[in-house]
């Protein structure tokens, strides 16, 4: 990571040929999930939408995985009734008209990892047009306080009182270890990568050699509300993925924050890309 | 037969519609029916007395009344419709100012009740189909109505009240008896101690001497006493024929119908039922399969007794409104969404929310929102509580509004009530929810801190049950209150002395006032949550401390309860439960019911528990 962090230090909005790789994987899995949304139908079950994502991924080279894809209708995304990790694994739920989605992919290409959520709906659901305009908030909220170098706890906490301000369940909550990002990084390419539990080794191997160093150095590659959080940003990579809440709907984006060492407030943090489907539809409803 | 339909006569008593009855001539008002144009109606060998309201020009609704009643039973409900569409009335025969078929026996079946009633409809609404409402015998006769082949296209919609269809109930009790498990023998037997009165009235002469003697005499009084109908010109003086010619309608009907019951008795137009919950003729489980016969049935329920025309005008009034307005503009969008559980119970009721800018009270306005009530979210917040009011708008509310006012000041309280009352009508449930924390042992806490505790979490509460409770039981029809106690209210601690005596006299005030209100239809219940996970931790006082101290202890306690992390959504659903069981105190999580449980049974291990002192 150490290249990432020095190299866009040195120039202002200089791009580096690892910042364009995962730049290039996180447009390729939006990409994905935009030709899936498109495709999906009444009576399409999430399984059948699981296994779009991953062809249309596999067609176009992705043969490593952070996580499979995940695709959940209805209201499980706003995962009520969940209580063990398994049952984030899509099922048979068929979508009808009116319910919101969200898919939750995390190709490997060409060893830059990205992950990503998109959420949709099909046909009319106000509710889930105004979670997703909700949104905005938090993803101005998070790169400001992590501009300020606040401890990633207390950042998730005012992530929180947002949420509760905005009237939202804290869905984020739900994920392992309650995370709202985790760190994210390159994966070594091999002939042959196994998941485990969806998750790819390779990527978990990463993740754990960065938790057992960051337990030396006191931080986490987990941004959690737990005491293990309460640290400033790391530099590195990170996946964010802020998920709202509200009576049966969920709505979440997530996308890969850049932080850097930077002593210059707007490089040391930066979303890696601004050209994203949620951030256009923001743009555009401004400009409506 | 006989030979009926469209001749109708004007025999010059009342006014015939059209003549000085445009639509500018404006609604008519009050709830009698003294401005009532009538009419005579000529069907079958019987003069029928029929009566309209409104403006002929909007849709016609019939209101056909039960037994032992004449067209008088509609009077408040008439009056209330008036303003919006063509309300009609009539005596059914026999009844009111109706006269009776001769010989009776045979002149009151069903058949001939669909004569009367088409004579009726084309006499008031020639080539356009009415919305039908019937209540008790009224129901029983407009599900015939809805059924028979030679009414379709002739009704628009019906509204049934506390009148199954005999078709259907002989098809009930067929059911029953072909596979009696014990759920249905139950069912069985409680519907038919319920349907004593059918049996006397199957006695010949005795009914009809009664009525006319000592029965006829004590009945207002008996209304009165059981059903809590108020007077006010209802029995009217006819009851004693009324209910003597009626008696007709069981002997020519109940029997045949309910041993060869029509197996195509389908309704052909959309069917709205309204259930009264304490019924004392009628069990719930005779609609449990209604929507076999009844496609398109919206269900609702009211907690009343039998005669809810004359105990809940109002909420029927605002049901048919409804039901008969998205039946008119036929538009889909406006077709009654709720999809909460309770929707048949809250759809189109008024409900207040204090401290609905957050926690349990926004999560209460959502889940009433849910249910289809229009929702009036108040707090000190005024952008939390349009925020509320917004998104109570999103999933389910037809309205809902957001008042910023303070529920300790008096003054404001009142004139929110007054707003409310010209605005949006009487609330229906009035939620007391806003509430402060504060924290600090007996000794530690400063008279201000007292004052302001007291403030909001008694004197709001206080102020909410005057002024809105006052409103509520002077209108007569029901209503609920609901009040935000607390686990503390019964869990004594040296940490909390403060508020958890304002909770318990929240507590105590709750329980006075169900007693005082029980006899009016209003139930009152105090919600004991226990640790929720709210904002009330972040804003809650710490007396005796510094300002950082307090700030660090807000944010200990925040992440405590965001440990324990218990929904407020799981209260707010609770409160419901609440109020449609009417139950009196309710302790939410598990803790507050073990809490309760101790507070009862082992208080002096709750005693031992108060003393321990919480880390710091």
């Amino acid at each position: 990571m150490a290249s990432v962090t020095s190299a866009t230090s040195a120039g202002a909005g200089e791009i580096t040929a690892e910042l364009a790789g995962f730049r290039e994987v996180q447009r390729l899995a939006y990409a994905c999930a935009e030709a899936v949304a498109g495709q999906l139908k009444p009576g399409v079950t999430e399984r059948a939408a699981a296994r779009m994502q991953r062809e249309w991924l596999r067609e176009r080279g992705v043969r490593d995985w952070f996580h499979l894809p995940f695709a959940w209708f209805g209201d499980r995304t706003a995962f009520v009734n969940f209580r063990i990790p398994l049952q984030f694994f899509p099922t048979n739920r068929e979508l009808e008209p009116g319910m919101a989605f969200i898919l939750d992919m995390a190709p490997v290409y060409k060893g830059f990892t990205a992950d990503i959520g998109y959420s949709g709906c099909l046909g009319l659901n106000p509710v889930h047009d105004r979670l997703l305009a909700d949104l905005e908030a938090h993803r101005e909220l998070i790169l400001r306080e992590v501009r300020e170098r606040r401890s990633l706890r207390e950042i998730y906490e005012d992530v929180d009182r947002l949420m509760v301000r905005q009237g939202y369940a804290n869905r984020h909550r739900a994920y392992p270890f309650g995370v709202i990002a985790h760190k994210i990084d390159r994966v070594r390419e091999r002939r042959w990568s196994p998941t485990l539990f969806g998750f790819g080794t390779q990527s978990l191997k990463g993740l754990a050699s960065d938790a057992l160093h960051g337990h030396r150095d006191g931080w986490s590659p987990l941004w959690s509300p737990y005491t293990f959080s309460d640290h400033p940003p790391q530099p590195g990579l990170w996946a964010v993925e802020p998920h709202l809440g509200f009576r049966g709907t969920g709505a979440k984006f997530e996308e890969i924050l850049v932080v850097t060492d930077s002593k210059d407030p707007q490089e040391s943090a930066f979303w890696l890309d601004d050209d994203l489907p949620h951030v256009r539809r923001w743009q555009e409803e401004k400009a409506a | 037969m006989n030979t009926r339909r469209g001749r109708d006569k004007s025999k010059g008593r009342g006014k015939v519609p059209g003549s000085g009855h445009g639509p500018g001539s404006g609604p008519v008002t009050g709830a009698g029916l003294q401005e009532a144009r009538e009419r005579w109606v000529h069907t079958g060998g019987v003069e029928l007395c029929v009566a309209e309201l409104g403006d002929p020009a909007q849709p016609t609704v019939i209101l056909v009344h039960g037994y032992p009643d004449s067209k008088e039973v509609w009077s408040e409900v008439a009056g209330g419709l008036a303003s919006r569409f063509h309300v009609v009335l009539y005596d059914v025969r026999g009844c009111g100012r109706s006269t009776a078929p001769k010989p009776l026996r045979g002149g009151f079946t069903l058949e001939k009740l669909t004569d009367d009633f088409l004579a009726v409809a084309d006499a008031v609404s020639p080539g356009r189909p009415v919305h039908v409402v019937g209540h008790d015998w009224g129901s029983v006769q407009a599900w015939e109505f809805a059924t028979v082949r030679r009414t379709e296209g002739r009704i628009a919609s019906f509204t049934s009240m506390s009148g199954p269809s005999l078709d259907h109930f002989g098809h009930w009790i067929k059911k029953r008896l072909a596979r009696p498990t014990p759920r249905r023998t139950a069912q069985l037997l409680n519907q038919g101690a319920k349907s004593w009165y059918v049996y006397m009235l199957h006695t010949p002469v005795l009914p009809e001497l009664a009525w006319k003697g000592p029965l006829g005499k004590r009945w207002p009084a008996i209304l009165r006493r059981m059903e809590k109908v108020p007077g006010g010109g209802y029995p009217t003086a006819s009851l004693p024929t009324d209910a003597a010619h009626g008696a007709w309608l069981y002997r020519d009907n109940v029997r045949a119908r309910l041993r060869r019951p029509r197996a195509d008795a389908y309704a052909h137009c959309p069917v709205q039922l309204i259930t009264p919950t304490g019924d004392m003729f009628l069990s719930q489980r005779l609609y449990d399969d209604l929507e076999q016969w009844a496609p398109q049935l919206v269900r609702r329920t009211l907690p009343a007794k039998h005669w809810v025309p004359r105990t809940r005008p109002d909420q029927l009034v605002s049901w048919i409104t409804e039901f008969v307005t998205a039946k008119e503009e036929g538009d889909p969008a406006r077709e009654i969404a709720a999809s909460g559980p309770y929707a048949d119970r809250f759809g189109g009721q008024l409900v207040l929310v204090t401290g609905a800018a957050s926690g349990i009270g926004r999560a209460t306005a959502f889940a009433f929102a849910e249910a289809g009530a229009r929702i009036i979210a108040v707090d000190r917040d005024a952008e939390g509580a349009a925020r509320t009011a917004d998104m109570a708008r999103l999933i389910g509310a037809p309205q809902a509004w957001g008042e910023a006012v303070d529920v300790s000041d008096e003054a404001a309280m009142e004139k929110l009530a007054d707003k409310v009352d010209t605005e949006y009508g009487t609330v229906d449930v009035l939620v007391n929810n806003a509430g402060i924390g504060l924290s600090g042992s007996f000794m530690e806490t400063s008279t201000e801190d007292w004052k302001k505790v007291l403030d909001v979490n008694l004197w709001g509460v206080i102020h909410g049950c005057r002024v809105f409770g006052k409103r509520m039981a002077d209108r007569g029809q029901g209503g609920h209150i609901v009040n935000t106690a607390s686990a503390a209210a019964f869990s004594p601690s040296r940490v909390l002395p403060a508020y958890s005596t304002s909770k318990a006299a929240v507590l105590m005030l709750s329980e006075c006032l169900r007693a005082e209100l029980a006899g009016q239809g209003i139930g009152v219940s105090a919600i004991c949550p226990g640790f929720v996970n709210t904002g009330i931790t972040s804003t809650a006082r710490f007396a005796g401390v510094s300002a950082d101290e307090e700030k660090r202890r807000q944010t200990e306690a925040a992440r405590l309860y965001g440990r324990r992390n218990y929904p407020p959504e799981k209260v707010a659903d609770a409160t419901l439960r609440a109020v449609v069981r009417n139950q009196a105190v309710v302790p939410v999580t598990p803790e507050a019911r073990g809490a309760h449980l101790m507070s009862r049974f082992t208080p002096r291990a709750l005693r031992a528990i108060a003393r321990i002192e919480p880390p710091r």
